[in-house]
């Protein structure tokens, strides 16, 4: 009878899913090898500054999960990616692009999201008016200390810009990216903590604050912060003479359009399924979803399980979820590996 | 702002455009209002460029300005469409090439519902037989104009006489490039550079020495759109379009508009006079309005054609102090002579005149 050391797993990805599946199933006695693209681990956690809900550094949650694959049972391999993955009966044979050859008795699949690229909604000008930056390009101002404009001085007035390649059907979105609202309520208070005579306007579809802790952080903004809400997409972005931004919105509580000059316009990108992740699913012949995420198994009752016997899922490869949520479902598919391996163990022996 | 941010957008939409062998189909409003722009479209392809470009003298309206009024439905305007498209096909001509932003618009969203709907290209085919007795294929490209031009800009800057250069201090001329709104914001791929930054005047001007300005109101309608000029009590929301770009482009002192639509280059020209005659007020410096040319007229200025040939003194803002800063000669006395020699009236309360 095997031991559970003998028995391999493959987990790509070294973000909150993999961190924390792989020190589970390490912890379990099974063998694990990390594939990370990245220079370290720890995912899109390393991009931000405060988490939300209760703004604490995202420093402590990147402990934890070093923590979690401080293992010698874990062998991470960092700037590392999947060359091919092929299967031949119960057993796996993958190969890293550094050309090792990793036998594998499960896959974990744990890629994550890839963030959406603004400058596909070319009507705000991303990468072309200075002062248009992303949400992760605002976390990189919040670690420096200062948030200054293009000009090198603090803005006097914010703009944030939510649902930008989520909910979109031009961009070819329909999902929700959950989590932009929440760090759009999070972000314009640290704005406002960090800059208090600088005016912060968020221009939102629906405020989806599903989380605990969520509505009351909304509602924190508005009483304390005096953030300002305004329900209605920006239209377009450009730039006046002054080099200040100029953007049109519609309020749509209001009922009127509505044109104003911010010094600073964040956007509030979405996610999508990543690259690497489809390329995998290319390679294996693992359904996609009309999200373009993975497509599991079963939505309520098999969201860890792949349509190939032995390859599993962890975290936002399969939706848009926060790092509470991606932990739970990486714990989740610990589950469903250890219940799978066992079940091939038994059949083994019989 | 960062051009290279929009030179990666221009690379997105980068669009096919045939080398040669046009089948031309004319504007209804280029051909009334500024006829000088299609004629000399064409000699600059057939006699300057040696380009094989076919006109059927058998070419209707597109009906564009009815089916947007709801007094044309779409079978017809399709069944319109096809018999153009079948007489390029009786011609073997594959590429169609475009006078009119708003019929550029239509034959595009006539050939893409055709793509999703199947069926209604079946109908059609159906509906133009019955009619007519003819056949057609769906052309290879839908080409505007602007494209053409677009297309051969740097062989048309290899024969420029006067670039967009003040030729008094060597610095170029500042420049708005207004875009059809049917061009491509109905379907940026079909546009050279999409529908956010198109490149197609952009190209042309910065290929020709000029500067172009980005000011706030940039991708805002002319006003030229149908609803709010086919009725006259609406015609003051349509002006109040042109206003709110010229005010807001005003303050970057532009020499000239270069512009791709029929409408957008007769009522940003024509909307001038009607703000000057309204409220005294005009945008352009030292009191002038600002020339709003089409590519065809901006062409041929630089290769050094008679301004008069081209037709340019046919607008209601005049184009004197453009050529003046571009060094280009031009006889007042003849501004105003028929082909035939004959004395033409004058137009009356011209600006910049």
């Amino acid at each position: 009878m095997p031991e559970k050391q003998d028995e391999h797993i493959v987990i790509v990805g070294a973000g909150t899913a993999g961190c924390t599946a792989a020190g589970q199933l390490a912890r379990e006695g099974y063998r694990i090898s990390l594939i990370e693209k990245e220079s370290k681990p720890g995912g899109k956690v390393n991009n931000w500054y405060q988490l939300f809900p209760d703004r604490r550094k995202s420093e402590e949650v990147l402990k934890y999960l070093l923590g979690e694959i401080d293992n010698p049972l874990i062998n991470i391999s960092l700037n590392t990616d999947i060359d091919s993955i092929i299967k031949e009966k119960k057993k796996f044979l993958v190969t890293t692009t550094h050309g090792e050859l990793l036998p594998a008795d499960a896959i974990l699949l744990a890629t994550g999201f890839d963030l959406f690229n603004p400058e596909r909604k070319e009507e705000y000008g991303y990468g072309i008016y200075d002062d248009v930056i992303t949400s992760v390009e605002l976390e990189d101002k919040f670690h420096s200390g200062a948030i200054l404009t293009s000009k090198g001085v603090p803005p006097k007035r914010v703009g944030i810009v939510h649902c930008v390649g989520s909910r979109d059907e031009k961009v070819g979105n329909f999902h929700c990216s959950k989590v932009c609202c929440v760090t759009a309520v999070k972000q314009a208070i640290e704005i406002r903590e960090m800059l208090p005579g600088t005016e912060v306007f968020c221009f939102y579809m629906d405020m989806r604050m599903f989380g605990p802790y969520y509505e009351e952080l909304y509602r924190e903004a508005q009483e304390k912060w005096g953030v300002n809400f305004i329900r209605g997409k920006v239209s377009e972005a450009s730039e006046n003479i002054e080099g200040r931004l100029l953007i049109k919105v519609e309020d749509t509580l209001a009922g009127r359009p509505l044109k104003m000059q911010v010094d600073l316009l964040v956007l509030m990108i979405g996610i999508e399924n990543s690259l690497s992740g489809k390329r995998i699913a290319e390679d294996l012949d693992l359904k996609i979803g009309i999200n373009g995420f993975f497509s599991v198994l079963d939505n309520h009752y098999g969201n860890n399980l792949s349509n190939m016997e032995g390859v599993f899922f962890a975290g936002t490869c399969t939706a848009a979820m926060n790092i509470t949520d991606t932990i739970s479902h990486a714990r989740a598919a610990v589950v469903e590996i250890d219940s799978y391996l066992k079940s091939q163990k038994k059949e083994v022996e019989v | 702002m960062k051009q290279e941010g929009k030179k990666r957008i221009w690379k997105e939409f980068q669009k096919e455009i045939p080398d040669d062998h046009f089948f031309f189909v004319r504007s209804c409003i280029r051909q009334s209002f500024f006829p000088g722009s299609e004629q000399f479209l064409i000699k600059l392809l057939r006699e300057e460029l040696g380009k094989d470009i076919y006109e059927d003298p058998r070419h209707t309206t597109c009906t564009g300005i009815g089916y947007h009024s709801d007094v044309v439905p779409f079978e017809t305007i399709q069944t319109v469409v096809a018999r153009h498209f079948a007489l390029a096909t009786e011609r073997g001509y594959k590429d169609i090439l475009i006078s009119c932003v708003t019929s550029f618009g239509i034959y595009e969203e006539i050939v893409e519902t055709w793509k999703h709907f199947p069926e209604t290209l079946e109908k059609t085919r159906e509906y133009l037989y019955k009619a007519t007795k003819r056949e057609f294929e769906v052309p290879r490209t839908i080409l505007h104009t602007s494209d053409a031009v677009y297309k051969f800009k740097d062989e048309i800057a290899s024969r420029m006489k006067y670039p967009l250069i003040d030729h008094r201090t060597g610095e170029p001329l500042k420049a708005v490039e207004h875009i059809g709104c049917h061009y491509s914001k109905m379907f940026p791929k079909y546009g050279v550079g999409g529908a956010e930054f198109p490149h197609t005047l952009v190209g042309m001007i910065e290929s020709w020495g000029g500067e172009v300005i980005d000011y706030p109101e940039r991708r805002h309608c002319c006003g030229f759109g149908f609803r709010q000029y086919l009725i006259q009590a609406d015609r003051g929301y349509s002006m109040s379009n042109s206003k709110k770009k010229f005010e807001s482009m005003e303050p970057y002192k532009p020499e000239f508009v270069l512009a791709n639509c029929p409408g957008c280059t007769m009522f940003m020209d024509k909307w001038q006079y009607t703000i000057k005659e309204q409220e005294g007020k005009t945008y352009g410096v030292n009191g002038q309005g600002i020339p709003v040319l089409t590519y065809e007229e901006l062409a041929g200025l630089v290769m050094g054609y008679d301004p008069w040939d081209l037709g340019v003194q046919y607008h209601m803002v005049q184009s004197e102090p453009l050529m003046d800063k571009m060094g280009i000669p031009y006889d007042k006395d003849k501004k105003y002579i028929a082909k035939d020699g004959s004395k033409l009236e004058a137009p009356k309360n011209l600006i910049n005149a």
